[in-house]
């Protein structure tokens, strides 16, 4: 048995050691706002935050996450950056067909929590493990950029 | 209350009233196009049946059910607005339903329920607009009868109706009269110059789902007492497992059984993650066929050797092969294109859930073409094509790759091995190795300029496999014609001009993939105009621009484009630019692309300006959306896309060996939108072809070096 902080609630599963951190969101706990891309760490899609950190969760069997802080997409918007960056996506209308979309929020709002006014290169830096094939790059740039001024002007806690 | 009224251009409408109250349209027109022909051989439903449906309740929510896929390019917010502005909708209250799988959704183009071809808005401009108008009438019928006054009293504003004396009504409080009132004859569509929300740019429909985690993907799809299962397949085309030995799989935690179908050997378990363990357990001895020689070698090899012969012929100006036998005094100019096999590499692997029981069979996915599915079901198990019913979620990326049905049908046979619902999916390295490859294709070009430097004659010889085949689709006089699109169309001024095709046939299978013949053949033929431009000493945007002279969109898309890059002033130092103009889908764009050649040869493209005809508009921001997506996924491809064959095998296998393009490598890209009156043209992938032609006219600016293959090698561009 292993057990996560999942969102905030307690959660414990019982899967083989090797299970990755994903396949336990999404099979074991019907979670599946987090995408699966590739299995092996190169897309991005998979992205949640492990002790605020952002990680690919196909890549993290649940024996190294067991007893850490998950928070995943549906958690998101319960962080002050987490929904300005989620307002930030509805406002610059972001998504095409949005499969790899909570991973780049992911990945955004990680970012943004630990540098709160980002440079071109820290956002290359960051946001360059999430692949997009509908190729919305330009206005995921815009919309860390629109986030960072929002919070910065204080409108969000 | 049921009316069926025969409209003209042979159309049928049909109203009811709904059950829970309010009012119930669909519109239908026949089928046409090149797909109809396929639809009909298989089709036995009646030949005209509705294709759309919109919702109108007594709360005044408007609800458009949308019989298309979406896949990004917007279709869930397109369609909903074509319904909206001839309804005069409040905006506000307009909502998308995706549609079930049905003969009533079927795309008019197709003559089935799909979406491709960039055919979505083109096929719906007209029939969802009348939607909207009937109902729009039906509704200021009903105000005008609650009244006593006359129709022609009453317009119609954000959803209400209003009359001449100041009284208004609600849709919603209409809905259930409408329902009541003879279905117009025929219905008046507005005059563009009144449309209020067409041509806006609207927000998307679909974007709150899509940024929360809540959005439904066919990988997302949970169907009680469902198992998951991984297949173990073909290694090269055509191999057949001689034994295979599961005690190891089976004994593992999970797993449920291991069964044989058509498409391999499926590990069935509780979850991915063991049906995934137990796949890779599993011991297949292979047959591996005759195909183990195939390499890219091979192929190319024969590639070279078909276009030596004498192809179909595509198109026919002149005679440009008695020209060119000819002696000249002008330049003469000959080489060989040629560029790989490429995976669409969707975000979302393919994947699909299938439940096969005595009734018929259930399907939800991520897919293009549930009428095609319905069909391709109903033939393979048996049922008719009602007894199919498929659920069409969002699709984690398309390209066309989800026209196929290859994870269709493996989850059907599995599930019909084990009796049980069933989720196949397939791991990243499946997906890339399914072989539904844009075909790998070489041309051989012949061509002469007078003294002037003007074209006299070209001839272009093409190699490739046939999609129409892949899809069992008919070939008209031996042509597919998606193996020379963008050839065929070319718009330049030129006497002599000769268009053949070589069927090819490595086994490696090709498919639909976004902007389909045209991503390949407009690189072709834009490279080849570059270097008569060159031949001739010419600017090639000036020397494009005179032989465009009879072809006034494609040359008022390619003066923006040149315009708004600043064609005329010189790019920054160490940039250069390149020019390439295409037509696809019923529209037309032009993209000049701004780039630099380092020493090494590596390649950085910074701007890519686009300007596009695509006839009316209907959401600005999505057809500039559509233009950038297409520019990063052909950037992508010209880059770096390669899919290559070693001893019958697929080489590449992830995103680590077949690379797209990432954030950082992203160029600015702008596009400007060419005002136009003619009828909506496609967006979701013309705006792909031009971009590798421009990219690789750009290095030939840079470094003077001619690159007729993709992807880009920046070996060949390294200083000496």
């Amino acid at each position: 048995m292993y057990t996560l902080h999942l969102n905030g609630h307690v959660r414990s599963i019982d899967v083989s050691p090797d299970t990755p951190l994903l396949w336990v969101l999404r099979d074991t706990l019907n979670m599946t706002g987090t995408k699966f891309g590739c299995g092996a760490a190169l897309c991005g899609a998979c992205t949640v935050h492990l002790d605020g950190v952002p990680v690919r969760s196909c890549s993290i069997p649940i024996s190294a996450a067991a007893g850490k802080r998950v928070t995943t997409i549906e958690a998101i918007g319960e962080s002050a950056v987490g929904r300005a960056v989620q307002k930030a996506w509805l406002a610059l209308d972001v998504p095409q067909c949005g499969y790899c979309q909570s991973g780049q929020i992911m990945s955004a709002t990680a970012l943004l929590q630990s540098k709160a006014s980002p440079s071109d290169e820290d956002i290359d830096a960051a946001m360059s493990g999430n692949i997009c094939r509908c190729g919305t790059y330009n206005q995921i740039r815009a919309a860390i950029k629109n986030a960072a001024a929002d919070l910065a002007g204080g409108q969000h806690r | 209350m049921n009316v069926v009224a025969p409209q003209s251009r042979r159309q049928f409408l049909k109203v009811s009233a709904l059950a829970g109250g309010g009012l119930l349209i669909a519109i239908a027109v026949p089928a046409a196009g090149r797909f109809a022909e396929a639809a009909e051989a298989t089709d036995t439903a009646a030949p005209f049946a509705p294709n759309a449906f919109l919702r109108i309740t007594p709360d005044g929510r408007v609800t458009v059910v949308v019989g298309y896929s979406e896949m990004g390019q917007g279709v869930l917010t397109a369609v909903p607005m074509l319904v909206a502005e001839e309804l005069d909708a409040d905006w506000s209250m307009v909502h998308y339903e995706q549609a079930p799988s049905d003969p009533v959704y079927k795309n008019p183009i197709f003559g089935f329920q799909g979406t491709g071809g960039s055919t979505t808005v083109r096929a719906s401009w007209q029939p969802m607009r009348e939607a909207g108008a009937t109902a729009r009438a039906m509704l200021v019928a009903a105000a005008a009868q609650r009244w006593g006054a006359a129709p022609a009293d009453c317009r119609t504003e954000a959803g209400r109706v209003l009359h001449t004396d100041g009284r208004s009504l609600g849709y919603g409080e209409l809905a259930n009269e409408a329902a009541r009132q003879p279905v117009p004859a025929q219905v008046k569509l507005k005059d563009p110059q009144q449309f209020r929300i067409l041509g806006q740019p609207h927000e998307r429909l679909d974007t709150p789902v899509k940024i929360d985690g809540s959005g439904r993907f066919g990988i997302d799809v949970r169907v009680p007492g469902a198992y998951t299962a991984v297949l173990a397949r073909p290694p090269v085309p055509g191999a057949k497992p001689v034994h295979w030995n599961a005690d190891r799989a089976r004994a593992m935690r999970g797993v449920k059984t291991v069964v044989e179908v058509p498409g391999g050997i499926a590990a069935v378990a509780d979850g991915y993650w063991n049906a995934k363990k137990a796949r890779d357990a599993l011991e297949v001895k292979w047959d591996l066929g005759g195909n183990t020689a195939w390499s890219d070698q091979k192929i190319h090899e024969q590639f070279a050797a078909n276009v030596e012969q004498p192809g179909v012929v595509a198109r026919k100006v002149g005679d440009a092969p008695a020209v060119l036998g000819e002696k000249h005094d002008g330049r003469r100019l000959e080489a060989v294109y040629e560029v790989p096999y490429l995976a669409h590499a969707c975000m979302e692997p393919m994947n699909a859930t299938a439940s096969v029981h005595a009734d018929g069979i259930d399907i939800w996915g991520s897919v293009q073409a549930p009428g095609a599915i319905q069909q391709a079901l109903s033939a393979a198990f048996h049922f008719k094509p009602e007894q199919i019913r498929v659920t069409t979620t969002l699709l984690g990326g398309g390209f066309g790759r989800r026209f196929g049905m290859d994870f269709i049908f493996d989850a059907a046979f599995v599930s019909k091995a084990i009796g049980a619902p069933v989720h196949v999916m397939y791991p990243r390295e499946d997906d890339m190795r399914a072989q539904f490859y844009r075909p790998a294709a070489l041309l051989k070009f012949s061509a002469v300029l007078d003294r002037q430097g003007q074209p006299v004659a070209l001839r272009m010889n093409t190699a490739c496999a046939s999609i129409a085949k892949s899809a069992s689709m008919p070939l008209r006089g031996g042509l597919d014609s998606f193996a020379v699109e963008g050839l065929t169309a070319c718009p330049y001024r030129m006497p002599n001009l000769q268009i053949e095709w070589n069927e090819s046939e490595p086994p490696y299978g090709v498919w639909f993939w976004r902007s389909v013949g045209h991503s390949q053949n407009i690189f072709f033929i834009e490279g080849i105009i570059d270097e008569m431009a060159n031949a001739a000493g010419r600017d090639p945007y000036e020397y494009r621009r005179e032989l465009l002279t009879q072809a006034p969109r494609y040359r008022n898309v390619l003066e923006l484009a040149a315009e708004k890059a600043g064609w005329s002033t010189p790019p920054a130092p160490g940039r250069h630019r390149g020019i390439a103009v295409g037509e696809s889908f019923g529209s037309y764009v032009a993209e000049v692309v701004e780039a630099s050649v380092a020493d090494d040869g590596s390649v950085k493209v910074h701007r890519v300006v686009c300007a596009v005809d695509c006839g009316r508009v209907v959401n600005p921001r999505i057809v500039e959306r559509q233009m950038e997506s297409a520019i990063v996924y052909g950037l992508s491809a010209a880059l770096y896309g390669r899919i290559s064959i070693e001893q019958g095998r697929v080489r590449e296998s992830n995103f680590n060996d077949y690379p797209v393009l990432r954030m950082r490598e992203t160029p600015t890209v702008e596009v400007h939108i060419l005002p136009s009156t003619e009828n909506p043209g496609g967006v979701g992938e013309p705006g792909l072809p031009p971009l590798a032609p421009a990219l690789v006219n750009a290095i030939h600016a840079a470094t003077g070096k001619r690159l007729r293959s993709l992807p880009i090698d920046p070996k060949s561009l390294k200083k000496a």
